[in-house]
This record gives structure tokens, sequence and C-alpha cells, in this order.
């Protein structure tokens, strides 16, 4: 392989996701994070103080920087995720930037899906809210890896190291409830910039990192860090137009492959090796998660779109099967207006494999504000978090959510307006 | 790829399995791929815009990726306003030809003439291609248009999903966008509707620039620095051409300078800029301190909501 290619795209890449509502400081959070590290541009920054001036305020609110669209102002409406984008020498940065009130869980579900980190924003001067915990619960339900809870408006709060404590204490309760792991808590002024990017000089008595030094030094978990090899098919290529050999094109979602591994091709259960791992770059002898490559294998064997290709038992990364089933049990947030309607079929979309499904029960639906669970329930309403059992048309080559995002997570489509009208996340059994 | 093998081992007890370790273009070239093979998969009759444009460029690129040695399973489409630099269609029909690929190429011009399209005194043409997009949609039967959009350019941009529904108008409906979690993409599509697919949704101008050197991909020269006559209008410098002539009292200035992005020539403004490799534009572009569309779009500049209101009728 090539290895004079550009050393400054060595850094890597964090994704995260800021939950609290504006009441909390997150518009502020988000304008500080990009304008104290430098990304934001001077024609944004005079736009910023025009229109802070109109509104007839000094200076800049930075609030004003993730400020909504035309229409969102029109209607006083807020539309679900933005994404943004900001980099340090050390990093670049995806930032889910998820307003809402009355949508708030069907945005933060959506926002959470491809999170690797999520800040929870605490007002310091209301504590620990409901929905607080809220947040936090559908952070741990999407499995983000890292959480962090920035207790803002320490400058209202005087900086008092009491107040932090006391929240710390009152949450943390909560979170070993829940079960997160990786939780950090940070003391911070969104509105005067302590703790958020520079230090500050009010915070003395917090020695730990800023919320920055966080960002950039959380680990990302690649899914490449899961041992389990798992390449769902995409497209078959076949021979001719410059190929002698079939070809399954897609992309490794979990593990690493190497030239030579014996792998086996669900749901039929049906093993060979893999003799060649190809790319427009040339060929590999090792890939790994989440490249998108070509493989060839020994054996002609009838493959198609949405076929999963595993390791084989006897290799040493290979015992830990994926479940073929066509009985799903799973959570599921509901994110459309219309209603669940048990009577009709649905689509599941999971890796690259489409099929038939209908909710044979729900079990319990979760109150996200309390936890407190719900049973004898016959609908699903947006913004509903449940647990469900699904029946499939066909099986699906699955693992659980917990154990394997890409492969343990679906979408429901209704036929009828093909709209995306759930997510679901495979349960452990 | 800069591929490079990690020892994970090292200062952990137990064995793990080796892996490739990936850049951050590593990962983003990947999730592009794989966007463009869930198109071949699940769209019909799916068309890639490509303008001659670097972001296009750049997609064009990332087929060749996603499917050689097959061919690619769309043709390229571009909607030409009629007020392209030159340099830029030269481009255009070279790299098609390199690449044996069909382009299929739609005029605004041509919608101008049937009077679908009225031109707007003062304004340039980009807002009138969403009509000649809309008609070769149509036309074309297309269910699926790839294009080269990033989120970083523009708040409305920022909102748009990489698989982004249009209705049977062609219209985008910023409230009523199919959420989109994972990387599990919703393809499906009633006959009439199309969906519009943005694969360097996650890339920003850094990203590409760094991208296209390390792939060394062609680009049409204006994009490096050069000498060209220029006049000084409100909202920035406008090249001379036969579009814009000098107004009466307006002098006539040759400087040094670059094209950010292109577009047309009527409104399309040039940075001062004596970056005239790749490395010395990646240099520039890390250092600039004013966005893209900022500094080379007047039509983005006619209002707050300028690209807001251009996607909602239908423009990419």
């Amino acid at each position: 392989m090539a290895t004079d290619r550009n050393q400054a795209a060595e850094s890597d890449l964090l994704r995260f996701i800021a939950a609290g509502s504006v009441d909390d400081g997150k518009s502020t959070l988000i304008g500080r994070l990009l304008y104290d590290s430098k990304s934001i541009f001077e024609d944004q920054i005079s736009a910023l103080e025009n229109t802070t001036r109109k509104r007839g305020q000094e200076g800049m609110d930075l609030s004003l920087l993730t400020d909504g669209l035309l229409a969102e102002r029109e209607q006083g409406i807020t539309i679900d995720v933005a994404y943004r984008y900001f980099a340090t020498p050390r990093r670049k940065f995806i930032i889910a930037d998820t307003p809402g009130h009355e949508q708030y869980t069907r945005n933060m579900v959506t926002g959470a899906s491809t999170a690797d980190l999520a800040i929870v924003l605490i007002d310091a001067r209301k504590g620990v809210r409901t929905q607080s915990r809220r947040h936090a619960y559908l952070a741990h339900l999407l499995a983000v890896p890292h959480l962090v809870i920035a207790v803002n408006k320490m400058d209202a709060v005087d900086y008092a190291q009491p107040v932090f404590e006391r929240i710390k204490a009152d949450f943390s309760g909560f979170i070993s409830e829940l079960g997160a792991r990786n939780v950090r808590y940070v003391p911070i002024s969104a509105l005067k910039g302590d703790m958020v990017v520079d230090r500050g000089e009010n915070l003395d008595w917090y020695d730990g990192p800023t919320l920055l030094a966080v960002l950039e030094s959380a680990e990302v978990a690649t899914e490449g860090d899961n041992e389990a090899f798992r390449f769902p098919v995409q497209l078959v290529a076949r021979p001719g137009g410059g190929r002698d050999q079939r070809g399954y094109l897609g992309r490794i979602e979990s593990g690493t492959v190497a030239v030579g591994d014996k792998v086996t091709v669900l749901p039929a259960a049906i093993s060979t090796s893999v003799t060649r791992i190809h790319t427009h770059d040339g060929d590999l002898q090792l890939a790994s998660a989440p490249q998108s490559i070509t493989l060839e294998l020994e054996h002609e064997i009838d493959i198609s779109r949405g076929d999963m290709i595993v390791h084989a038992a006897s290799e040493p990364w290979g015992k830990s099967a994926p479940a073929i089933t066509q009985t799903l049990e799973a959570h599921v947030c509901w994110l459309h207006e219309q209603p669940l309607d048990r009577r009709r079929p649905y689509l599941v979309k999971h890796t690259t494999r489409t099929v038939n499904a209908l909710f044979e029960e729900i079990a319990y639906t979760v109150d996200v504000n309390t936890l407190e669970r719900a049973s004898d329930v016959s609908v699903l309403n947006m913004n509903d978090i449940a647990h469900v059992k699904l029946k499939l048309h066909r099986p699906l080559v699955c693992d659980s959510y917990e154990q394997n995002r890409p492969t343990g997570s679906f979408i429901v489509i209704d036929p009828a307006s093909n709209a995306t009208v759930a997510a679901g996340m495979i349960a452990t059994d | 790829m800069s591929i490079a093998l990690v020892d994970v081992n090292a200062g952990r007890a137990a064995k793990r399995a080796p892996r490739v370790r990936l850049s951050e273009l590593d990962v983003l070239e990947s999730e592009a791929i794989h966007i463009m093979r869930e198109v071949a998969a699940g769209c019909t009759t799916p068309a890639l815009l490509f303008s001659g444009g670097k972001d296009s460029a750049v997609l064009l690129r990332l087929a060749e990726k996603a499917f050689r040695p097959g061919r690619f399973p769309f043709p390229l489409l571009h909607i030409d306003t009629g007020h392209n630099f030159p340099e830029v269609i030269e481009f255009r029909d070279w790299r098609a030809k390199e690449l044996g690929e069909r382009l299929i190429v739609r005029s605004v011009e041509d919608s101008i003439a049937s009077g679908r399209a009225v031109e707007k005194p003062g304004q340039g043409r980009n807002s009138l291609q969403s009509v000649t997009l809309l008609d070769s949609i149509a036309e074309l039967g297309l269910d699926a248009c790839i294009g080269g959009a990033r989120r970083d350019e523009e708040k409305a941009r920022a909102k748009e999903r990489i698989f982004s529904f249009r209705d049977s108008f062609g219209q985008w409906d910023p409230k009523n966008q199919r959420p989109e979690l994972w990387d599990l993409y919703n393809t499906r599509v009633h006959p009439g509707e199309n969906i519009r697919v943005f694969p360097i949704s996650n890339w920003t101008e850094l990203d590409v620039w760094q991208y296209i050197a390390r792939e060394n991909i062609a680009l049409p020269s204006i994009y490096f620095a050069h000498q060209r006559e220029v006049v000084r209008r409100p909202g920035g410098l406008l090249p001379v051409s036969h579009l814009v002539q000098p107004r009466a009292g307006e002098a006539v200035e040759t400087l040094q300078l670059r094209f950010r992005t292109v577009g047309d020539m009527t409104c399309t403004c040039p940075v001062e800029s004596g970056a005239a490799t790749l490395q010395e534009i990646i240099d520039e572009t890390a250092r600039t301190r004013i966005t893209e569309r900022g500094a080379t779009r007047m039509d983005d500049q006619t209002s707050e909501a300028s690209m807001e209101l251009r996607k909602k009728e239908g423009y990419f």
C-alpha cells in the first residue's frame, strides 16, 4: 500500500451529541465550542453580530450560531438533527445537534445512534431534573460509549464547588442504576467560557480536564475493536467487465478478515475461505471495520445481497456466532406521527437485508421520564419506547445491540407510505 | 488508505486480534463507498450529478472505488447553466471520456427557450437549475440523484439527510424528513418521487482538499492561482467575461486569484490567492477565516435563507 499519503489526515474522528434544551444553555455551549476552538469564520461572526444587534442586544449571542431555518423561525418549531463540524489539531468532531422539546426522544435517538459520546447538560441552578435522567437513559439505551455530564451555568451559582458536588452525588445513583460506564462530570460556564475550551480562572477547585480535553481524549471504540467479523453483502459483482471471479461487495461492520480465513455464509451456513480481498487501490492481506471492500471466496456459492459472511467457528475469533432468527425481541422507538397498526405488516431493514415483519407483541413501554414500565399497551405513538416481539417473514442474521451496534440495529419502514416509522435495538436474550 | 498494523496486544494481558488502523479520510471514504453501493442496490434508475467542480470530481473517484473494475451503475448528469467557465466544461467532457462513462447534459438555456424557466435580471442561473434538474429527473425517470453537497457548507444543508427524500414536485420539506439512524438508509420511493443522495455529507472543505491531494484527483485549472481580469462589485470580485462586462466607471483589474467553488460565472467570485499547488490550497483552506460560500457565492448572500428557499424549489 502507498505510504506517502498525507500525514495531516491522521487525526481521528469523534461523533458526539449534545443533549439539553435551550434553557440548559445547549446552543450557547455549542457556540462556545465552535467559537473558542476558532471554528467560526469572519462572515459568520459578522452575521452573528448583526443578528444580535437586530434583536436589541449587545455583543454577540453565541446561541444564535445554531439558530434554525426560516421554516423553523416562521412556525416556531424545531427541525430535528443538524450536523456541525469542527476540528482541533488533535481531532475532527461531528456534533449531532438535536433541538426540540416535544419531539425530543425521536431527535435524540436519531442523533445518538451514531454518537461515540453524549454530553448531558444540567443547569447548575436547577440541579438534576426529569429531562437529565431522560437524556442519560436514551444515551444508554442507544449504547453511546461515553457519557459526559456537563454541569452548566456555574457562573450563576458563584462557581460554588458544593453545588457541583451535590449534583454529581444526586445523579450518580441514577447512573449506576442504569449501568452506564465511562461517565465523567465537568463543571462549566458556556456563557463565560470556563472549562469549555479554556480553563478560565473561576473553577480552580476542579482539577479534571476541560470539556474539550475530554472530547479530544475519549477513546473512540470503532467496530474494528469488536473482534467478531461481520460482513453483510451489499452487492454481487459477476465475472466479466474486468473481473474473473464473483466478488462480494460490502463494508466490514465489525472485526477483521484476512486472506485464507475460513468463513461461513449465513443464513445458508455454507463454509468456504477467503481467497482475495480486493479494493480499487489494490489487494489487501487484511481488512478491518469500517473498510469497504470486495471479497472473493474459494467456492462458487449462491450468495446475494442481505447474506452475511462471518468467521467459521474454527477460527480463533469465530466463536461468537450471530443468531439466525425469525423472531426478534427488541427495544423500539416509534418515530412517526402515525401510530403503530399491529394488523399491518411492516418492513424491517437490518444491515443489507429487508424483510416483512409483524409486531406480534408489545411487552411493555418505558416512560422515559420515570423509567417505569407499562404493560397492557396495544399501540405505539411517536416518541414511545417499547420492548416488542417481531415475527419475521424471512430470517435475519443478527447480534444483540449491546454486543454489536451495526448488526444489532434495524429500522422499520411503512410499506404503504415508505416512511421510516421506528428504530430498533435487538435485545440480549 | 494509510494502513498500519497496530499491536493492540501491547500492554494487555488478553490476546486480541490484529486490526487495520484507518485515518479519518479512510473512514469518510469508506462511508461514501457504502452509500454509493446502497444507491446501486436500492434505487432503480439513479444518476450522478457531475458539474466539473471539485466536490463532484471527488464523487467520481469514490464511484471508481465503489464499482471498478465494473462500470458505474449510473450515468453522469450535468445541468449546464450556459454560464459555466469554459475550463470547467472542457474538464467535464475530458473526465467523462477518460472514465468511459456516459455523460448526459441538460441545459438551462433550453428550459429558458421553451418557457419552462424565466430568467430574473441581475440574478444568476443557479436557481434556474432546479427547473432543468426536475425536468431531467422526469424525462429520464430518475429515482435517485447522487450529489456532492456537504453539510458544512450552509445551515440548510446542515439539516439535510444523506438520503434526502423529495416529493413528486421535487420539493424538500425540512419539517418532514425521514429520520436517518445508524447507517441504515431508506431508499424507497413511490413512482414520481426521488431521493437526493449526498455521500460526502460529512466531509468538510478541508477534507475534500486533503482527499484530492491524497488521491491526486485532476481538477479544472481555475481552482489554482492564475491571473485574471476582474471588476469589484458589492459582494465580491467578478471575473470579466462575455457575460460580465465592466459597467461605466468600473475599473478592470488584473489580479492573481483562484476560485474556491465553480458555478455560474455571473455570480461566482474568485478569491485573491497565490495558492498554485494542492498543498498550498490545503494550507490556505486551513488558515482561511471566511466560509466557502460566504466568500464566493453572491446568490447565497441575497438573504439569510437563500439556500433553504432554493432547496425547497428542488435545487440539489
